[in-house]
């Protein structure tokens, strides 16, 4: 090992590099477009998923819908096409029997109302709901605060609004907190504003009030709309969905094997769908990548191996004055090596910079496609150690060439 | 210095074999200038490859130095060479990226021997062969007679017992030719073994033996003049 410490290894490394400079450019591109690949289908592949990421970012992913319809088959006593509706009894029974599963669960009512300030007026969705519904779905409060557990408490007729609404409702600049709007004629104070989300949004422009209040306003008895439920982490939630809709369907006297009384949607699964395209994605970038970088490696070998029947006589000579067959080995070996991790850190530098090109063509902004698009260090180092694994490998070919060409042959080559 | 007994050599060519040397017997004593003469086919560079270790014999015996030469190994054979055998070639083979000094230094990298040590020796050659001025150029940038100065040179720089020259002024005119061969003298009279290869008769006669080859068999082995007059 003595050899790569020695200066004079590379010195004839560098001369003999710069006799052939086309050559040595030629093979420090292969390996350089290979691990340029790797890196920049590596990098974009993490911004696609920093994307979903930060499209899911805002929501619980792990999140289940379940609403009710009618009933598709007949069971004790009532006939098909039944309609019924969940009851905030179904919530404390979930909430109690399912306490290690369920991380929340937000109950929803839900109507559509004239909202009115001063002269201005306009349509919107009036949603009826408890403070956990910012943990499952985070809201972006740009002024005031969300509903709290006081305003469930006290019946208090306070609503959040989305930002479009006060563009609507508000003339520009007033504040908007701690004014009244009419929602159905009756005066909510307006205590906080939410901004848009980038990601998933259920509701679009909602006016969140209390639900306590939602139930008294409207008269919705004990009737809920739908909920949202949140699965705890590690909780198997396609298990959990058709736990939690087999316990709904005992209480509300459906048939277990009713395909149409309760509606569900499963965000989780749907996610997982997406989770393992990237995977899937993530996948064929690794085999792209590593089957360009081999090919270089390849096209080191390969010009190297050429260059030593070029060599030939060059090697005769330094056999004829003394280089032992292990010198003239250790020497292209050492080339090789020396290219590829030339190449190679070449391709990382241009790989970067294209990353950080396209970070920062792509990558910025709420609808920017690749989110800082990177690759992980230990990655990068895996592949250069394989690249320099693969670059002594592939140097051993041509140095094996060179030494058992004997050395008379070699010379009598013109 | 070199004995050989009873050498044969043939090479295969397709199923048939050719007979190069057939039983040469050959005892250069230290310190001689011995020319090989002989046309083309004579077998006279087979020779030079075996005595240059740079080819194997079939049959008989070699002595270099007195050590019998029998189953060398590339790395064995690379070891005895850089140690006792400098060679001087018709084509000069300097390495055509290096410059003089480092051409003449590259035997001594392989002897082990640092670069700086290295360096200052091999100017010392370079001057020995008046190319001091020269030593920083390429060898394109020299002529055929620097090149091969260069060249001899080169083969002097490790010390060793024996120079082999094969057609050292084959690529050369006249003058340096002369320039060549006395430069191959003075360092015979240094006392170094020269054992030169040519078919030119002028050459040979500077040197102070011929041995003549003719189909793989010595047919004359003399003193020549020059011999006579030291």
């Amino acid at each position: 090992m003595k050899f790569i410490f020695d200066s004079d290894s590379w010195q004839e490394i560098y001369g003999s590099i710069r006799k052939n400079k086309i050559r040595t450019v030629i093979t420090i591109i292969g390996v350089l477009w290979g691990i340029f690949l790797l890196v920049v289908l590596l990098g974009a592949a993490r911004g696609m998923e920093n994307g979903f990421t930060k499209l899911f970012g805002d929501f619980a992913t792990n999140s289940v819908f379940v609403w009710t319809q009618s009933t598709d088959t007949p069971f004790k006593g009532y006939q098909k096409g039944r309609r019924f509706r969940l009851t905030d009894s179904d919530i404390e029974v979930l909430k109690s029997e399912y306490s290690d599963e369920i991380k929340f669960l937000a109950p929803r009512n839900q109507t559509n109302n004239l909202l009115v300030h001063d002269f201005k007026s306009s349509n919107y969705k009036v949603s009826g709901d408890y403070p956990v519904l910012d943990k499952i779905q985070k809201k972006k409060l740009l002024y005031g605060r969300f509903l709290n557990e006081n305003d469930i408490l006290s019946y208090a007729k306070v609503t959040v609004i989305s930002e479009d609404m006060y563009k609507q409702l508000f003339d520009k600049g007033e504040e908007a907190i701690g004014q009244y709007i009419k929602i159905n004629a009756i005066n909510y104070k307006v205590v906080g504003v939410y901004g848009s989300s980038n990601g998933i949004d259920l509701d679009g422009d909602t006016a969140y009030i209390p639900y306590s209040t939602f139930k008294k306003v409207y008269n919705t008895g004990n009737k809920v709309d739908w909920m949202v439920i949140t699965a705890a982490p590690d909780v198997d939630i396609e298990q959990m969905e058709s736990d939690i809709i087999l316990t709904l369907k005992s209480l509300h006297k459906v048939h277990p094997d009713d395909k149409r009384a309760f509606g569900s949607f499963n965000l989780g699964t749907q996610i997982d769908k997406l989770t393992g395209f990237l995977t899937g994605m993530q996948f064929l970038t690794w085999f792209v990548g590593i089957a360009t970088l081999i090919a270089g490696v390849f096209a080191i070998g390969n010009i190297l191996l050429i260059t030593v029947k070029e060599r030939t006589k060059e090697i005769g000579i330094r056999r004829a004055i003394g280089a032992t067959p292990a010198s003239i080995r250790q020497q292209i070996i050492l080339e090789s090596v020396f290219l590829t991790t030339v190449a190679g850190m070449l391709g990382i530098i241009f790989g970067g910079s294209i990353l950080f090109a396209i970070d920062a063509a792509f990558g910025q902004g709420p609808d920017a496609a690749l989110v800082n698009p990177t690759v992980n260090i230990p990655i990068i180092l895996i592949a250069f150690a394989t690249l320099i694994t693969l670059g002594t490998l592939i140097g051993l070919i041509p140095a094996h060439v060179a030494t058992i060409v004997k050395p008379i042959e070699a010379l009598r080559e013109e | 210095m070199i004995k050989i007994e009873n050498l044969h050599k043939s090479y295969p060519i397709g199923k048939d074999s050719l007979h190069v040397l057939k039983g040469l017997d050959l005892h250069i004593k230290e310190g001689e200038f011995v020319s090989i003469m002989g046309s083309s086919g004579s077998g006279k560079s087979t020779l030079l490859n075996i005595v240059g270790l740079l080819d194997t014999h079939d049959e008989g015996k070699y002595y270099l130095n007195g050590q019998l030469i029998k189953d060398l190994n590339e790395k064995k054979a690379a070891i005895l060479r850089n140690k006792f055998l400098g060679f001087v070639f018709q084509s000069f083979n300097l390495i055509s990226y290096k410059t003089a000094l480092e051409n003449v230094a590259l035997p001594l990298y392989y002897k082990g021997m640092g670069r700086k040590e290295r360096l200052k020796i091999a100017l010392e050659y370079l001057e020995k062969v008046g190319l001091k001025d020269w030593a920083e150029h390429l060898p394109n940038e020299l002529s055929g007679g620097q090149k091969q100065r260069v060249a001899i040179a080169r083969a002097l720089v490790t010390k060793p017992k024996v120079v082999l020259a094969d057609e050292p002024t084959g690529a050369l005119d006249s003058t340096t030719t002369d320039s060549v061969m006395d430069l191959l003298k003075e360092i015979n009279d240094e006392g170094m073994t020269v054992f030169v290869i040519t078919h030119e008769e002028e050459v040979a006669a500077q040197t102070k033996r011929i041995v003549r080859l003719r189909d793989g068999v010595i047919i004359s082995d003399k003193l020549t003049q020059q011999a006579k007059a030291v």
